[in-house]
């Protein structure tokens, strides 16, 4: 077990000497932001639940604890962290799956893991540990420096604790699929997006559009018989495919490339290899295109997009942003991490 | 001399900055006399007043850009303000600095049914848009009790909630995008219209911000489906213990019911008295519970809960039938402060969020306190989320009374950080709960929020004095 003591003399030695860390929680996404060097500080061993309220729907954890602990230990009051965060193998750590804002299939109906979290500690560039947030719903007391954590890679310090908002599970869930090309997968998902009906799931890959309903089996049965396509004995292993991001798209080492954008925007350019998620929100793309292009197409659509694996590591992969935005970004690392010690140039080369 | 962007602060004559504005700004939306800024005084919390030196209403992105470029050239704070519905006072004009209201910037953009979302200026109160796309089948979900009047802009800058967030998440779930005008009069994109931005979730720091990092000119805002079935249960209780344990009871097993409110003998009363809602005035509590979904998850859930009340004691139990009793049994909740404002010359309402398990302690200690300062409460609060609103009556025309009112109210926020939870749950800081930030965060906490502050607004000229106590401030109240 680490201590906090270790972690905080640790990052007050690196800032004192003004040298790089480099966060590692499961070591699972090492391939995840632009290649950033740096002395490994690692939170794997800074694990375990510190309090778990299953009626206030609220567990806080240490960072270093892995997702699929966090999974059993919910499971056991038949609860959830219901953004299907990917388990990665096991390693997976919440800090980890935080900093890098990783979500699953259900996210435009129950939300992203930022959604979840209600309060982090963090230990900032000049070694204080600090908390923000709490354990509660609903806080607005000063900034929300926890949520503004997701996707930071690290950037504004050492996530040391998170208290995430969890969810009943639900008493069972059903897929149906049916074959259908992209551009009509894309207008049935944002139609039925468009319904009440009780989704957490809406994923095109491979001609093949899956729906995944939640709740009672009585009723989901009941909806599901009235749906166009197949319902899945199996349904499940696709969604588990997707959110540990074993499909046939996500493995090799080529490029691949994750756009962000308004659902229901057209599917036109350029023909390949596509994955369409979050109900047509994330699409995901793989081999070598020109990035200026997939750019223009994102923006074209209201969104963005980051070149997730592959290419030069040492060129920019996240969206370009104008300069008044970077001036904010820049401004505020130098706010969280003034010596810039905390995984240097992983986000943008000049962050 | 307090230098301000390098120049003396305030060092422009009022004057000639009002022409400057009208050289940008419709000259009739400038104004600098006395008795046409008289409105702009105060927001919902009256108790804090003071005049700006303009009032200045831009119409549109550009036209705030420009307005903020010329106020920071010239070291002149800026307050924003949208319908002044605010309880924490965050919309207090600056004696020095220019009130910018942004009720002219009131257009709904653009709906996008297919994609369920909305672009709307900041001036568009909350209501209108769910109004607006109802012909689609949609609904905007943070659904504060002053939605009639409150703008979204507020709503960001608050991070408003509602009686629906436990189910439908606050402001921050379901804003998508931004358009963000930055202290020196750029423009910046913040969020996309899909769902996830890369980078550090900026979104989520600039929502909740009461307006002391940018100034806010467009939103795009998620549109849900409207549930096809919903229906509201209506349980009394002769103790308010058996009523938070039946609100743990429901939760434990698994039902996340969309709306979860709870009331005390007193403000039933009042509400009844207003609203004529068919409340159970004889009761010490009352619960709203709230389901919604398909017509069979709605009969399922009404009956699990229904008998989940029966267990804890509930000593009557009423669900709606209809639309209209549905709708009925919530106008006595969304009207108590107008009612508890009925009965007593004023009040304060309180904003603290607690663990729900600390609910009996908390209860009974602020009846405690209302002993002790000998000032009556009403007690409302949104059970699922624990996001109490106790109101506490007094009577400014009697001396002291407005002291006494505050005291009471800092010892029920305090009492709240005691428990594990926080000073406000929706309302915001303000200039209202700046002495008991000190109770929530520590000075390397604050100091690290002022480094943020200073790192979008380095001259402090958004909202000055707002938000989070400046270093100088925490000193003061240190010293009180």
């Amino acid at each position: 077990m680490t201590d906090l003591a270790q972690l905080q003399e640790q990052v007050s030695d690196a800032s004192s000497e003004g040298k790089p860390l480099c966060i590692v929680g499961g070591n699972s996404k090492h391939d995840v932001g632009r290649e950033s060097s740096g002395d490994p500080i690692s939170l794997r061993n800074y694990s375990g639940v510190v309090d778990y309220q299953p009626t206030e729907l609220v567990i806080t954890v240490r960072a270093g604890t892995t997702l699929t602990e966090l999974k059993e230990i919910l499971a056991s009051e038949n609860q959830m962290l219901a953004c299907e965060t990917p388990e990665l193998e096991g390693v997976a750590t919440v800090g980890g799956a935080l900093a890098c804002a990783q979500s699953g299939p259900s996210r435009p109906w129950y939300g992203s893991i930022r959604d979840q979290v209600l309060g982090v500690r963090l230990i900032n560039g000049k070694a204080e540990h600090l908390r923000f947030g709490g354990e509660v719903m609903k806080n607005v007391a000063g900034y929300d420096i926890a949520r503004l954590q997701a996707g930071a890679m690290g950037a504004f310090g050492l996530i040391t604790e998170v208290s995430l908002k969890v969810l009943p599970r639900p008493e069972s869930t059903k897929t149906v699929c049916r074959r259908l090309d992209a551009d009509r997968a894309i207008q049935v998902m944002n139609e039925m997006s468009g319904t009440p009906l009780p989704l957490t799931g809406a994923s095109w890959y491979d001609g093949n559009l899956h729906f995944r309903l939640v709740g009672q089996s009585s009723v989901i049965d009941a909806i599901a018989a009235e749906l166009e396509g197949d319902v899945l004995a199996d349904g499940d292993e696709f969604w588990t495919a997707l959110r540990e991001q074993s499909l046939p798209i996500f493995k090799g080492a080529g490029e691949l490339w994750r756009l962000s954008m308004r659902a229901n925007a057209a599917h036109s350019k350029p023909d390949g290899d596509w994955l369409i998620d979050w109900g047509g929100a994330r699409r995901w793309l793989s081999g070598a295109y020109d990035r200026a292009e997939l750019e223009s197409t994102a923006v074209e659509s209201g969104g963005e997009v980051t070149q997730v694996r592959g290419g030069d590591r040492s060129a920019e992969i996240l969206p370009t942003l104008p300069e008044a935005h970077r001036a904010m970004l820049q401004r505020l690392k130098q706010a969280f991490d003034p010596e810039a010690i905390f995984n240097r140039g992983r986000l943008y080369s000049w962050l | 001399m307090l230098l301000i962007n390098g120049h003396p602060a305030s060092s422009v004559d009022t004057k000639a900055l009002a022409s400057k504005f009208r050289t940008f700004i419709d000259p009739d939306f400038v104004v600098s006399d006395t008795d046409s800024k008289r409105p702009f005084e105060c927001d919902g919390l009256s108790v804090y007043k003071e005049m700006p030196r303009l009032v200045v209403m831009p119409a549109s992105t550009d036209e705030v850009r420009k307005a903020m470029r010329l106020c920071h050239e010239h070291g002149v704070p800026v307050v924003v303000r949208g319908a002044g519905t605010g309880l924490s006072g965050g919309a207090l004009p600056h004696p020095d600095g220019v009130l910018l209201s942004l009720t002219r910037l009131s257009n709904i953009i653009d709906i996008d049914p297919a994609a369920r979302q909305a672009r709307v200026q900041p001036g568009v109160r909350n209501l209108e848009i769910s109004e607006a796309c109802d012909e689609y089948g949609l609904f905007y979900a943070p659904d504060p009790s002053s939605q009639i009047a409150c703008s979204i802009g507020g709503n960001v800058a608050e991070n408003a909630g509602g009686v629906h967030c436990l189910k439908y998440g606050l402001t921050v779930h379901n804003v998508l995008q931004l358009t963000l005008v930055t202290v020196d009069g750029e423009v910046i994109t913040v969020g996309n219209e899909g769902l996830e931005s890369a980078g550090p979730d900026l979104l989520a720091l600039i929502i909740g911000s009461e307006g002391m990092l940018g100034v806010v000119t467009e939103v795009i805002v998620k549109l849900l489906p409207k549930p096809s079935h919903c229906q509201v249960i209506l349980a009394s209780f002769d103790n308010i213990e058996s009523a938070g344990d039946a609100v743990g009871g429901v939760i434990a097993s698994g039902i996340i019911p969309a709306g979860f409110e709870m009331m005390d003998s007193y403000a039933i009363k009042a509400a009844e008295d207003y609203a004529h809602a068919g409340y159970d005035t004889d009761a010490a509590a009352l619960l709203l519970c709230e389901l919604d979904g398909t017509a069979e998850e709605v009969a399922s859930g009404i009956d699990r809960c229904t008998k989940m009340f029966e267990k804890y004691g509930a000593t009557s139990i009423r669900v709606s039938k209809d639309e209209a009793e549905r709708a009925l049994y919530w106008k006595g909740r969304k009207s108590a402060f107008p009612a508890i404002g009925r009965i007593s010359p004023d009040y304060y309402c309180m904003d603290g969020t607690i663990p729900r398990r600390s609910l009996s302690k908390v209860l009974s200690e602020i009846a405690r306190l209302s002993t002790e300062f000998g000032l009556r409460v009403a007690n409302v609060f949104h059970a699922g989320d624990g996001n109490m609103h106790p109101l506490i009556l007094f009577d400014e025309s009697k001396p002291g009374e407005l002291k006494k009112a505050e005291a009471f109210g800092a010892k029920i926020l305090e009492l709240c950080v005691e428990v594990g939870g926080c000073i406000t749950g929706e309302h915001g800081v303000g200039v209202e709960k700046l002495p008991q930030m000190l109770v929530q965060f520590d000075d390397a906490e604050l100091a690290q929020l002022n480094a943020v502050k200073d790192a979008c607004d380095p001259d402090g000229l958004l909202n000055p004095g707002k938000g989070v106590p400046t270093l100088k401030r925490c000193q003061e109240y240190r010293s009180l």
